[in-house]
């Protein structure tokens, strides 16, 4: 087995992989190395074909290759390796990550940072409990995303989407325009979880039906799908008898959200938060190990890439401090979520923080007119307001380094409040 | 005639009622909260517009070409558009950004190349 050493190591060339690993080089690391399982940098946006990333950071609506072509050509320039074909297997609590590849064979490569950015994972059909036969047909919204765009093949001809996530919407668009028929988009929620904008351009241009509090209750079919049922659900989720409507389908996706991909982390020891399903992190993204970071979708699922972008090019700062040596103090305010407001990253701040920091967070519901308030015991850091917090849409509000001065209590609560 | 439509601008995603004339000219919206909604209802009552995106097969690779319209074109010639892209046939190399059709069914738009292929 090879053993190798860098200053730091960079898991995931995705959008996190790539901002954070161009941070580290820029922060004047020489010793660093990008590793990606897929034969090709990009991650996810390889297979984002369509425009609408890039509004933030470039003023401008790219696709996702061409997104992804910027931050690969930046660390061209910056002369970033990135080896690609390489699968990770573990990662140690000391830093020492095992991986595989055709080139390398088997190595160790023992990093003094390690950057944790392996992006996230749909959520399976195992894990939805939907009744009915096991048969062929049945993908993640990804899947049949990947085999069209990247493959070139399409997975069927007629096609029922289950959840209206982002990917799901997109995907009936897709199938369409490449020549499927697509039926109906069924929903569990009484309201999307996708942009209005893609409800407006995905399915409405299509004249796509957007079932809501629908579900699927069963999956017919014994070699290939053949067809499923459709229920009305109750304000408690459940079928209600009487409702079932049946779809003739070959191909049924289902877009019912995103996990953390962290097998990795748990492996090193890293702990997860429940709210998020990624590692607890302090402001400068590093974990519960020290010396292992995290950014990305592995972190928390993010919207927006330019989200992703900018949070793993500050991980990637904090990594090359890490490795040259400028500890921060250890003394943290623990930050939960108040009433509205779930999954708040960073979990923990550093009670000597000397920049702003910015919070993320989910709304649990739909929220109009209302404010996101910070507060400290009974005092109020800060406030802002919006006409509306959609859990489809993670909200952000940031503290300034004076705001966390002189508090007596060392955990700050972040809560939504009606106006 | 009226037609009631969301807006895509924001989330808030206000539901707009849009007063047109018979022969279809816009005269009027409501339930907007701000003039962006109001432009967009305009435009998308009199000529809705989509940037398109695909993928098309390339000769002597396994990965399809991603493409885009430079701008956006009519909705109403998406199909059509779609209908063309499917005739072509293309050849490696491509590289991204490079023109695959230029001016595409007369409506002002390039196809252009979202990613390269050596």
């Amino acid at each position: 087995m090879t053993i190798r050493n860098v200053d730091v190591l960079v898991i995931g060339a995705g959008p996190a992989g790539l901002a954070a690993a161009i941070a580290v080089r820029e922060a004047g690391i020489q010793s660093l190395l990008v590793i990606d399982r897929e034969k090709e940098p990009g991650g996810i946006l390889r297979q984002c074909i369509h425009n609408g990333f890039g509004l933030h950071r470039f003023q401008e609506e790219l696709t996702g290759p061409e997104y992804a072509q910027r931050d690969i050509d930046k660390a061209h320039e910056l002369n970033i390796p990135i080896e690609c074909s390489t699968m990770v297997l573990s990662v140690s609590a000391g830093r020492c990550v095992t991986c595989v590849s055709a080139a390398h064979g088997l190595q160790c490569i023992q990093a003094k940072a390690v950057i944790l950015a392996m992006g996230c994972r749909e959520r399976p059909r195992g894990a939805l409990c939907t009744p009915g036969t096991r048969c062929a047909g049945i993908y993640s919204a990804g899947t049949a995303q990947r085999f069209v765009n990247l493959e070139g093949y399409m997975p069927g001809k007629r096609v029922v989407i289950l959840g209206s996530g982002d990917i799901g919407l997109i995907m009936a668009r897709r199938m369409t325009l490449q020549g499927a028929k697509v039926l109906a988009c069924v929903e569990i929620m009484p309201f999307s979880s996708g942009l209005n904008r893609n409800i407006v351009q995905c399915l409405q241009d299509y004249g796509i039906p957007l079932l809501l509090s629908h579900t699927v209750t069963d999956i017919q079919g014994l070699n290939r799908l053949e067809g499923i049922t459709v229920s009305e659900v109750d304000e408690n989720r459940n079928p209600v008898p009487g409702t079932e409507k049946h779809f003739d389908c070959d191909t049924l996706l289902l877009s019912c959200g995103l996990i953390p991909e962290n097998e990795l982390s748990l492996g090193a020891g890293v702990i997860l938060s429940s709210a998020t399903s990624g590692a607890v992190v302090d402001e400068t993204f590093e974990t519960s190990v020290p010396g292992i970071f995290a950014c990305g979708n592995v972190l928390h699922v993010h919207d927006l890439v330019d989200h992703v972008s900018e949070e793993s090019y500050k991980a990637g700062l904090s990594a090359a401090a890490f490795v040259q040596d400028r500890q921060a103090d250890c003394l943290y305010f623990s930050v939960r979520d108040g009433s509205g407001v779930r999954g708040t990253v960073p979990q923990k701040i550093h009670r000597n923080v000397n920049a702003p920091v910015t919070l993320m967070f989910r709304p649990a519901g739909v929220y109009r007119n209302s404010s996101v308030v910070v507060e400290c015991g009974k005092t109020e850091l800060c406030r802002k307001k919006a006409m509306i917090f959609t859990p489809g849409e993670m909200s952000l509000i940031t503290l300034k380094p004076d705001m966390l001065t002189s508090l007596e209590s060392d955990t700050l609560t972040v809560r939504i409040e009606r106006n | 005639m009226t037609q009631v439509i969301t807006c895509i601008n924001c989330p808030v995603g206000c539901r707009m009622t849009v007063l047109l004339s018979d022969d279809g000219e816009f005269l009027s919206v409501t339930g907007n909260t701000c003039p962006r909604g109001a432009s967009y209802a305009r435009q998308e009552c009199t000529l809705p517009k989509r940037v398109i995106t695909a993928v098309i097969p390339v000769e002597g690779s396994r990965t399809p070409l991603s493409v885009k319209t430079s701008c956006p074109i009519p909705k109403a010639m998406i199909y059509q558009i779609m209908g063309k892209l499917s005739t072509l046939h293309l050849h490696t190399p491509v590289t991204s950004g490079q023109v695959i059709v230029r001016d595409i069914l007369q409506t002002g738009a390039d196809i252009i190349a979202t990613r390269s292929i050596p």
